[in-house]
């Protein structure tokens, strides 16, 4: 087993994407098939982005095994109020402003669930949320 | 060493060594080394005497090559007296892949962003460090294949012997070369040589520089092919994303490419629908056999261009090289006939065995000084750590790790030094006045 831990800083867009690119180097060393590893790191860049675009900072604990990757997102923020809702897609916080802009289309979280294997959320609104992503190799 | 974008490179008993399997041939290594170590095969011009007909298919970067002074004439009348009884250009066959292209770009079936197979050396890239995106590659062959499959159809319905006839491509670039030497997804390619464009351009340009271009046969009329504006800009930066139909993106420069495919493969850039990546800055214009610089390059091919457009405009008889009378013939050649598969580089085959490694190779990381100063004989002090676990080299190559051990009397001063002689070779520790930029430089 091996893991990586990262740091994030919520405003920073352009370090964004780090810790998804670092676990693609090493699941392809690894000799993981492509196409999973693509997943993986679709959920995880998902996830690094939703950090820097809401929290104040986070932390990305990533474990590897031969068998499967799991990633750990914590993050100190304004959590989410009701996940159920931010599970749907096309939900988004974003204001009509925003999303003439483009962004906040609300397909982070649905495409995080949508290339894991198993997904969990937990918030607690006004602290954080926190993410763990599991895909497995076979 | 350090330039290799696939670390392929290691230095033993002073000599640089490459890895085949993870080399994409793009020739970033035979530009920047400093003591002529690489080479590039390529074909003789001695080949053509096996042949009746020799037919030469040049790039158009082949003219650019020549100062404005020189014309198309006189390059065709040198390379008949070189020995090529007919001289074509490859452009032609620019106006059936964009139609092909076109299309897949249109259609669902494929998945997007399609990325232009053109440049060789973007093809191994993409097979070695982006095995997920190999689907996304365009299954067509190049404009120098389509050129060659053209004249050779043409020539057989004039009567000519197919076993006498000779086509040979005039390249600017390295991975062509090792396209014909080991093709990718095609059984046998559809040229008979690849002939090295310096080395041609400077042979062409000795003879009509000493003015010894004479016309052998005048009464024969040479025939100048006539590509059209964008045919002409196809081998150039954004030469073919100009005329995808969609959101179609150039990138050039293979550092440049390889940050690209990363965002791509990360799907942090979303919604293109073809992407034309070229190796060398500049594309074929920079690439690594030409003789000239790329941006002069870029400028004549560009006023060349023009000039085409201007006369296919204004003469409406005028008609641009194109293909056109043997489209249907080439549309069921153009696809590549096998697979491209991905060719990925992993620490070990057996996933379990490949994870000891890759922990063991971290926990060397803890040691090695992390300054990628190449002098073990690996281009990174990581490359260094996974060839220790791979058992390709010791850790008693770095030469940090050495003064550690020599101050814990692991390792003797002699030891030391044969262990820099190993990687750089025997007489490497020797003065020497000779090398570049010491007291006697010499090359």
């Amino acid at each position: 087993m091996m893991y990586f831990d990262y740091k994030v800083a919520g405003g920073d867009f352009t370090g964004a994407g780090q810790a998804s690119s670092q676990l693609k180097k090493v699941l392809k060393q690894l000799g993981v098939n492509p196409v999973i590893i693509k997943r993986a790191v679709i959920a995880l860049y998902e996830a690094e982005v939703n950090i820097v675009a809401h929290a104040r900072k986070g932390t990305i604990r990533i474990q590897v095994t031969a068998d499967f990757v799991k990633m750990l997102l914590d993050d100190e923020g304004p959590g989410i109020k009701d996940i159920s809702k931010a599970m749907e897609k096309g939900y988004s916080t974003a204001s009509d402003k925003v999303r003439s802009m483009g962004f906040g289309a609300g397909m982070g979280l649905p495409n995080i669930e949508l290339n894991a294997d198993i997904f969990k959320i937990t918030s607690t609104p006004g602290e954080g949320t926190h993410l763990e992503i599991i895909v497995q190799f076979k | 060493m350090t330039v290799c974008p696939t670390q392929a490179i290691r230095v033993v008993k002073g000599k640089a060594l490459l890895n085949p399997y993870r080399c994409i041939d793009c020739g970033e290594c035979f530009r920047v080394c400093p003591t002529f170590a690489y080479s590039v095969m390529h074909d003789n011009i001695e080949v053509l005497t096996k042949f009746k007909n020799r037919i030469a298919l040049v790039p158009g970067v082949f003219f650019g090559q020549f100062p404005d002074n020189i014309s198309i004439d006189q390059i065709h009348l040198a390379m008949r007296q070189l020995g090529f009884s007919h001289v074509y250009e490859i452009e032609g066959g620019v106006e059936i892949l964009k139609g092909a292209f076109n299309r897949m770009v249109t259609s669902l079936e494929y998945e997007k962003p399609i990325i232009s197979s053109f440049c060789p050396s973007i093809v191994r890239l993409i097979q070695v460090r982006f095995p997920g995106l190999v689907g996304n590659i365009a299954p067509l062959i190049a404009p120098a294949d389509i050129a060659a499959i053209y004249y050779r159809k043409k020539l057989m319905e004039e009567g000519a012997d197919p076993k006498e006839t000779g086509i040979f491509y005039v390249t600017p670039c390295a991975a062509k070369i090792a396209a014909f030497k080991s093709p990718v997804g095609e059984e046998v390619s559809a040229l008979d040589g690849v002939i090295n464009l310096n080395f041609l351009f400077n042979k062409v340009y000795h003879l009509i520089f000493q003015g010894k271009i004479v016309d052998d046969n005048p009464s024969v009329e040479i025939p100048l092919d006539l590509p059209d504006e964008k045919s002409i800009r196809w081998s150039l930066t954004n030469g073919e994303a100009k005329n995808i139909s969609g959101r179609a993106l150039c990138v050039d420069g293979i550092k440049n490419v390889i940050d690209f495919l990363e965002k791509i493969e990360n799907e942090e850039v979303t919604n293109i629908d073809f992407l034309e990546l070229r190796a060398c800055d500049e594309s074929c214009a920079g690439g690594i056999l030409t003789a000239e610089n790329r941006f002069l390059v870029v400028e004549r091919l560009n006023k060349r261009a023009r000039k085409h457009g201007l006369l296919i405009r204004e003469n409406p008889d005028v008609k641009a090289t194109s293909f056109a009378d043997k489209a249907d013939y080439l549309l069921d050649r153009i696809i590549l006939p096998q697979k491209i598969e991905p060719r990925s580089i992993v620490l070990d085959e057996d996933m379990v065995k490949a994870m000891q490694k890759l922990k063991k190779s971290r926990e060397l990381m803890c040691f090695l000084p992390a300054i990628d100063c190449g002098a073990c004989g690996a281009p990174t002090c990581q490359a260094l750590a996974e060839d220790i676990v791979s058992q390709k080299a010791n850790l008693s190559h770095c030469i940090f790790m050495q003064r550690q051990m020599e101050k814990h009397n692991k390792l003797s001063n002699d030891h030391a030094f044969k262990i820099i002689e190993k990687v750089w070779g025997a007489s490497r520790l020797d003065k020497d006045c000779y090398k570049k930029g010491a007291k006697y430089e010499t090359n």
